[in-house]
């Protein structure tokens, strides 16, 4: 476990050292931003207004007595939302969707030698395949949770509209009420620390890949199991510190 | 002029390569031949620093290779040309694209400098026109067709070849041997072929280092190769009936 961490470290280190040329690595940082960003925002919009719609409906539920106002649902689903739903269930999808990607983008490079070109070519390989995942990743993590909460909440207000549980009005008021920054704060950061975990692992297990296709699915599947263990692990870790 | 000092290399329990030194010139084309484990592709991995040696030295022109760090070899690397097995193209890019990649990273070249560079190598290897094609597209001679183009993108000073005919069939084999033999010349370039293909060993084998059980068994030409005693040499070159009868013609 030590090695494998120890190797890890490396590898980030590696991945971050000065570009040969910075407009080849920007280019580079674009293509995955669209690959991450655009990619995954069909699949992230629709988990998020289903979730925030389940979320609206069975808090509903679970506070139907005469002695709490309804317009509490709005407010609680609105921070589950915020807290919890968009950031951690989108990025575990996203685990599951960029991050099996990433590991068998890479691993096949390993396995058919396109690293070995690279790196007799004197380009730093980590740095090229590596950086720009993780910049994409940091970046367009957050802007995906950030839409993910807007979704969810109009899911919410979707569930509203069409159940009859608690009427829009008081949802609205509910989600209007008492809101507080700190909750947009910790989303934002757990989307940051997620979108670096998904990227970062991924790429450590496609980069140290060897043998042939079996292998490179076994890297993807490694990789999105340990980074979804990692996100669950990062949300206690986040969620203790910043509330 | 590349020189290789003594070269060990160990993997696990396993010593692959037993003190391996022979030395490299410029404008010829330098063959590693053996069976299969005997450690020709260590050697070459060894060589172009993708292994690191266990023991021993590799000097490119003088310069000790295996003694530089990785921004250290960076000058060098540039002046190196690879051939891979496989090719190893970037399959998310186009012919042109695969090319122009080390041109873009490590030099101050135009758009259509670079543009003019591409067509020039793809033209000296017969792929005119082929730009916009990706690796998937291409069989399996033009994948290594394109595999030199890029190799020598750069202008190489020295170019490693890994089993240039693998899965070739021979007329194609034949091609690639000759497009090697001809660069070689052209350039002046160093040039070191991994290979068991015979028909490579005596059409382009002017210096050729015999590997057996990771050490320098048999060291000459393709014009001393069929006069050999060496026992383990005459076994691996004139195993196929084709190449005992071939011998006894000489």
């Amino acid at each position: 476990m030590f090695y494998s961490l120890g190797r890890y470290i490396l590898l980030l280190r590696l991945s971050f050292k000065k570009p040969e040329k910075f407009d080849v690595y920007w280019k580079e940082i674009m293509r995955e931003m669209v690959s991450v960003g655009i990619g995954s925002l069909g699949i992230i919009a629709i988990i998020s207004v289903f979730i925030g719609a389940a979320t609206t409906i069975q808090v509903a539920f679970q506070l139907s007595s005469p002695l709490v106002p309804l317009s509490i649902a709005g407010k609680i689903a609105r921070d589950s939302t915020i807290l919890e739903f968009s950031p951690t269930i989108s990025s575990l999808v996203l685990a599951g969707r960029v991050g099996s990607s990433i590991a068998s983008q890479i691993g096949t490079m390993r396995v058919t030698e396109q690293i070995d070109a690279l790196e007799i070519m004197g380009v730093n390989a980590p740095g090229y395949l590596i950086a720009p995942k993780i910049m994409a990743g940091i970046t367009m993590v957050p802007l995906l949770v950030i839409i993910s909460i807007v979704l969810g909440i109009s899911g919410g207000y979707i569930a509203c509209v069409v159940s009859g549980d608690i009427t829009p009005a008081d949802y609205l008021a509910g989600v209007r009420d008492g809101f507080d920054g700190l909750t947009i704060r910790v989303a934002l950061v757990k989307a940051f620390v997620f979108g670096f975990l998904i990227c970062s692992i991924c790429s450590y297990q496609g980069f140290y890949t060897t043998g042939g296709a079996l292998e490179v699915g076994q890297s993807a599947t490694r990789g999105v199991v340990y980074s979804c263990v990692m996100i669950l692990f990062a949300d206690l870790v986040i969620t203790s510190l910043m509330l | 002029m590349i020189e290789v000092k003594d070269i060990h290399k160990t993997f696990g329990d396993n010593e692959v390569l037993k003190g391996i030194s022979a030395k490299f010139e410029a404008g010829k084309n330098n063959l590693i031949i053996g069976g299969s484990g005997s450690g020709k592709t260590t050697l070459l991995k060894c060589i172009v620093g993708l292994h690191k040696p266990t023991k021993g030295e590799v000097f490119f022109s003088g310069q000790n290779f295996s003694e530089l760090s990785f921004e250290e070899r960076v000058p060098i690397r540039t002046e190196i040309g690879m051939l891979f097995q496989n090719s190893a193209l970037f399959d998310s890019m186009t012919v042109e694209e695969n090319i122009i990649f080390p041109l873009n990273l490590f030099t101050n070249q135009s758009k259509s400098e670079k543009l003019d560079r591409a067509n020039f190598c793809l033209e000296r290897v017969n792929l005119k026109g082929k730009n916009k094609l990706y690796p998937a597209e291409l069989s399996g001679g033009m994948k290594k067709r394109v595999g030199i183009a890029r190799a020598i993108s750069m202008q190489p000073k020295y170019l490693f070849v890994d089993e240039p005919n693998s899965g070739l069939d021979p007329k194609t084999s034949i091609l690639i041997d000759e497009l090697i033999n001809e660069l070689t010349d052209e350039y002046n370039i160093t040039t070191v072929v991994v290979t068991h293909d015979m028909n490579s060993v005596m059409g382009i084998g002017e210096h050729i280092v015999f590997l057996h059980q990771g050490q320098k068994w048999w060291e000459g030409s393709n014009k001393e190769i069929a006069h050999t005693d060496n026992k383990e040499l005459n076994d691996f070159v004139f195993a196929s009936k084709f190449m005992q009868a071939a011998k006894e013609k000489l």
